[in-house]
């Protein structure tokens, strides 16, 4: 049952992946990439780290790539050539993603099998989050002011000069 | 689910956001797919984290997460930055740094 699972976790994080790559348009590789970290949450919660799962869900489905469909949006991309390629992505990215999911099913066959005790709760990684972790965590704060005014001056830079 | 099978699938995954690096020529593409190399890294260390027991681990993970968010933000705004001065965001036309 958790090895099934897994392998269908697998295929849709692999065959997602090669999408992102393998498209034309970047609006579907956004997509794919959403379907991706979906999976990658399945693999959290199948690992014992139901906390990280949501907030991968939370940060990199719901944040990241909503700020990259925004820098997509905002640029007009609409000059890409179509090419009849395109159409072969799915199977493309299908294939190489069950080629993929197959080489993984048959090293999956050796080896010591990890064995999940239960899921860490969220109140034991808070209380080790700020008993040993505290520093980092203050730190990781000012690496976010930094970023915000980094990014705050970056554009108003682009938006008053024009031309540097 | 063994181990080799956690660390391959870390592993491809990683492999297929190279390959995505090196393919590509949209900066916004090899953006998401450094996403995907740092969500690979993420899987590694959550599985070693869930082999040996450590809670640590499942924090690292979480700074990680962190640490990508603040270079998305930051990697974004400079690429509009550049895609409002040359109109084009594509590394074949983005070579006036050579002079």
């Amino acid at each position: 049952m958790d090895t099934v699972v897994f392998l269908c976790l697998t295929l849709m994080m692999t065959s997602s992946a090669w999408a992102v790559i393998l498209a034309r348009n970047p609006i579907y590789s956004v997509l794919n990439m959403v379907v991706c970290f979906f999976a990658v949450g399945g693999l959290y919660l199948l690992l014992g780290a139901p906390f990280l799962a949501m907030v991968h869900l939370i940060v990199y489905a719901g944040a990241i790539m909503v700020l990259f469909l925004f820098v997509i949006l905002m640029m007009n991309l609409n000059d890409v050539p179509p090419s009849g390629w395109s159409k072969w992505t799915p199977l493309l990215s299908l294939g190489l993603g069950g080629t993929m999911t197959a080489v993984v099913a048959w090293v999956g066959t050796q080896g010591q099998h990890v064995l999940i005790q239960r899921p860490v709760s969220t109140q034991t990684l808070g209380l080790e989050l700020f008993q040993h972790y505290a520093g980092p965590f203050e730190l990781s704060a000012i690496l976010f002011l930094g970023a915000v005014v980094g990014v705050v001056v970056l554009t108003r830079l682009g938006s008053k000069g024009g031309q540097p | 689910m063994t181990i080799s099978a956690l660390v391959c699938v870390s592993l491809l995954l990683m492999g297929i956001g190279g390959v995505g690096m090196v393919i590509r020529r949209n900066i916004l593409i090899m953006m998401m797919c450094l996403e995907l190399m740092l969500t690979a890294a993420n899987i590694m260390i959550v599985t070693a984290g869930a082999v040996h027991g450590v809670l640590g681990t499942q924090v690292l993970v979480f700074f990680v997460m962190m640490v990508a968010a603040a270079e998305v933000a930051v990697g974004l705004a400079l690429l509009v930055l550049v895609y409002r001065l040359r109109n084009t965001i594509s590394t074949k036309e983005l070579t006036w740094l050579k002079g």
